[in-house]
């Protein structure tokens, strides 16, 4: 039993079709790297995604959506705002209170960022703002992670310890990657889109970055 | 190391305020004295949903005064504000504009008064001369802003008048018109609020519709005039400005005549300190100095930086509550709208009318001004920042409810809501002033007091010492943004 199936024929938003004849299966435990030339709908695709699963998911969006005028611990503690009483909610903004901070501080620690604990994001480099949102996901207690593109703005060591982070913590991910070989050893599914369409969806053992060639080439139009 | 969390500077600052006002709300009398406010405000409630449209033929006279004296005092304003702005790497012209405009239009049209009596030059200068300082400034700002680059590419040798007209110009052409817009309906509260003072504009007919009790006949009026400045962006068009022009000048009663003679002995005797004027020598001049200082001036600025400093604070308190009611990010499109019509009626409503109704109804204290105040300038806010969050897009994923406001609206919004705040701090200020005259012991109650016992050396005194505090205040508020880092220009959208 697939924990999701999307059949759709058209994907989009206000009149333009961003995905065509969409037909995914998505199955619990699961490691999924989406993969294409940008504009290929990896986005839409995600947002559909999360749109489908809703609460259970966590979700990092390319744009972060993080508060710049509030604290790391605040912008991580935002993942289980749901789940809070308005009045703690209320109280944490004020003063975090030790039983959160407790529970964010390991959080970080696997992110390495738990030394800006109550730093402001807006003066956090963009690598740490992109830390501190994966953060937020991993305080999330679904265990879906949605994210599009997390790692775009760290280097090759910092992403592979956030990929791992990310792995052990959420059963089940789905991920947008633009580095073909980081989404290779860490995916064990490789979903292609090409021109809004699924154009490649194969297990990741065994492929190399040359085999994913094809969705980058440019078409004739 | 775990590093304690450390208040951020506009948390300190914010818990500096509003000590600040905490302190002063302890020591300010806010009771309410009438013997039965709420029959009074019954009644004023039923009168309110039962306007009277035809209780005097005045109604529709007292708002085309009100637009006449805006009209003409805005155009004015504009043509002196653009060409002093044009001035404005002189230090002389910056300084007489920061001076003309600390001067509040009604401590203006009181001085204007005592020159021109009830001549309409009383009405049209008293708008046309603080607001060309306040239009110099923004214009002033909106070149300094304008592309530089255009500037350089023209030809070597063309005329600063020609480069004006052919690079300038176009560029600033829209802020221009979109400001003016917005001082003309500045401009139509400030001439209701003439009437207060004896103009023959809505502010009159209203005072005395008020005192008798003529519920029905302030609704109508009040009513009228919420429609004249909502449609204003519809009859407003810039075809028809002649015609409106000649219209505003033809209707008001130029007939009244003033002396020449009396306005030479007022500007060289009358405000001439009284014994100066009787030649008691400077010795007497310093004991009439003393006296003013710590009779009028001392109690008075207290009282203005006391009621000030309330209203400020709970303005900033009331916006946090306002701005959800036209929040996209907060709500649907069907209590939009409420809060739409809610807002415009309240910054619509000029915090002398609303201070003034208050007062009847309250007795004199300094409750109904805090409530004018914070009304006026929350709602304005209000208006300002619910606009701002359309521009701010959540991820897919925020919380809703009140999680939404507290985590995700709130902090975006609250820099760009303070330094809005602490730009309207002299707007507060100023008012405060002019309420005085209402009854209220800030510095206007001085200055009416002087003007009625026809002592003009004292009112003129007091003017300048309330103009002081203004620029002080202007002064305080732009060291604090720049602390802060505060960006103001949301101010003029």
């Amino acid at each position: 039993m697939p924990l999701l199936e999307l059949r759709e024929e058209t994907v989009g938003y206000s009149g333009t079709t961003v995905l065509r004849d969409l037909e995914l299966d998505i199955a619990q435990g699961e490691r999924i790297a989406l993969v294409g030339e940008s504009g290929a709908g990896k986005s839409t695709l995600l947002n559909l995604i999360h749109t489908r699963l809703g609460e259970t998911a966590a979700l990092v969006p390319q744009e972060l959506g993080l508060v710049q005028a509030l604290t790391v611990f605040h912008n991580v503690y935002m993942g289980r705002l749901h789940q809070r009483s308005i009045w703690r909610n209320l109280r944490n903004l004020l003063k975090p209170a030790k039983i959160d901070v407790d529970l964010v501080i390991p959080v970080l620690q696997r992110l390495r960022l738990d030394d800006k604990l109550f730093t402001s994001v807006g003066e956090l480099s963009g690598g740490q703002q992109q830390r501190t949102a994966v953060g937020r996901a991993l305080f999330h207690p679904g265990d879906i992670l949605i994210a599009d593109e997390p790692v775009s703005a760290v280097d090759e060591h910092q992403a592979r310890e956030i990929l791992d982070a990310i792995t052990a913590e959420k059963p089940t991910v789905i991920l947008a990657m633009h580095d073909r070989e980081l989404a290779i050893q860490f995916a064990d599914r490789l979903i292609g889109l090409r021109d809004g369409k699924v154009a490649l969806d194969v297990q990741a053992a065994g492929m190399t970055p040359a085999d994913l060639d094809d969705l980058y080439r440019n078409t004739d139009r | 190391m775990i590093t304690r969390p450390e208040p951020s500077p506009l948390g300190r600052t914010t818990t500096t305020f509003v000590g600040i006002a905490f302190i002063c709300l302890i020591f300010a009398d806010v009771a309410i004295t009438t013997v039965d406010p709420w029959e009074e405000f019954r009644r004023l409630l039923l009168g309110l949903v039962t306007p009277d449209f035809y209780a005097t033929d005045s109604v529709v006279l007292a708002i085309a005064y009100t637009l006449a004296f805006a009209l003409l005092g805005v155009v004015l304003a504009n043509a002196m504000g653009l060409f002093l702005a044009l001035l404005f790497f002189s230090r002389i012209v910056r300084t007489g504009c920061a001076v003309v405009r600390a001067v509040h239009e009604l401590f203006w049209a009181l001085i204007f008064l005592q020159m021109f009596g009830l001549s309409p030059l009383t009405g049209v200068l008293a708008i046309a001369i603080p607001y060309s300082g306040i239009i110099a400034k923004v214009y002033a700002e909106i070149l300094e802003e304008a592309n530089p680059a255009p500037l350089k590419v023209i030809p070597a040798g063309t005329s600063r008048i020609s480069a004006f007209f052919f690079v300038r110009m176009p560029d600033v052409w829209a802020h221009f018109r979109s400001y003016s817009m917005y001082r003309l309906e500045c401009g139509i509260r400030s001439s209701a609020v003439l009437g207060f003072i004896g103009l023959p504009t809505l502010g009159f007919h209203l005072e005395t519709a008020f005192k008798e009790g003529q519920y029905s006949e302030v609704s109508a009026l009040l009513i009228l005039f919420y429609l004249v400045i909502a449609t204003m962006r519809i009859w407003m068009k810039r075809p028809l400005m002649p015609v409106y022009l000649i219209g505003a000048a033809a209707i008001l009663p130029w007939g009244i005549a003033f002396s020449s003679a009396h306005i030479v002995r007022f500007l060289t005797e009358d405000i001439v300190p009284h014994p100066l004027r009787t030649g008691a020598g400077w010795e007497a001049f310093w004991d009439w100095l003393n006296m003013m200082v710590v009779d009028q001036a001392i109690p008075g600025t207290i009282a203005t930086v006391q009621l000030t400093m309330i209203a400020l604070v709970a303005t900033g308190f009331l916006t946090i509550v306002l701005f959800p009611l036209i929040s996209p990010l907060l709500l649907g499109k069907a209590s939009r709208f409420c809060g739409h019509i809610f807002l415009v009626v309240a910054r619509s409503t000029p915090e002398y009318i609303l201070a003034f109704v208050l007062l009847q109804l309250w007795g004199p204290s300094m409750l109904p001004a805090i409530i004018a105040l914070t009304l006026h300038n929350g709602a304005i806010i209000g208006h300002l920042i619910g606009r701002y969050t359309e521009t701010v897009s959540l991820r897919q994923d925020a919380s809703t409810g009140f999680n939404r406001y507290f985590y995700e609206v709130l902090p975006r919004v609250y820099r760009p809501m303070l330094a809005l705040l602490f730009y309207r701090w002299e707007v507060i200020m100023r008012e405060t002033a002019i309420l005085g005259i209402l009854g209220i012991a800030t510095l206007g109650f001085y200055v009416d007091s002087a003007f009625a016992d026809l002592r003009f050396d004292r009112a003129m005194l007091l003017i300048a010492i309330t103009a002081l505090l203004n620029i002080g205040v202007d002064a305080i508020s732009r060291s604090v943004r720049t602390r802060l880092r505060l960006q103001t220009s949301l101010e003029q959208q």
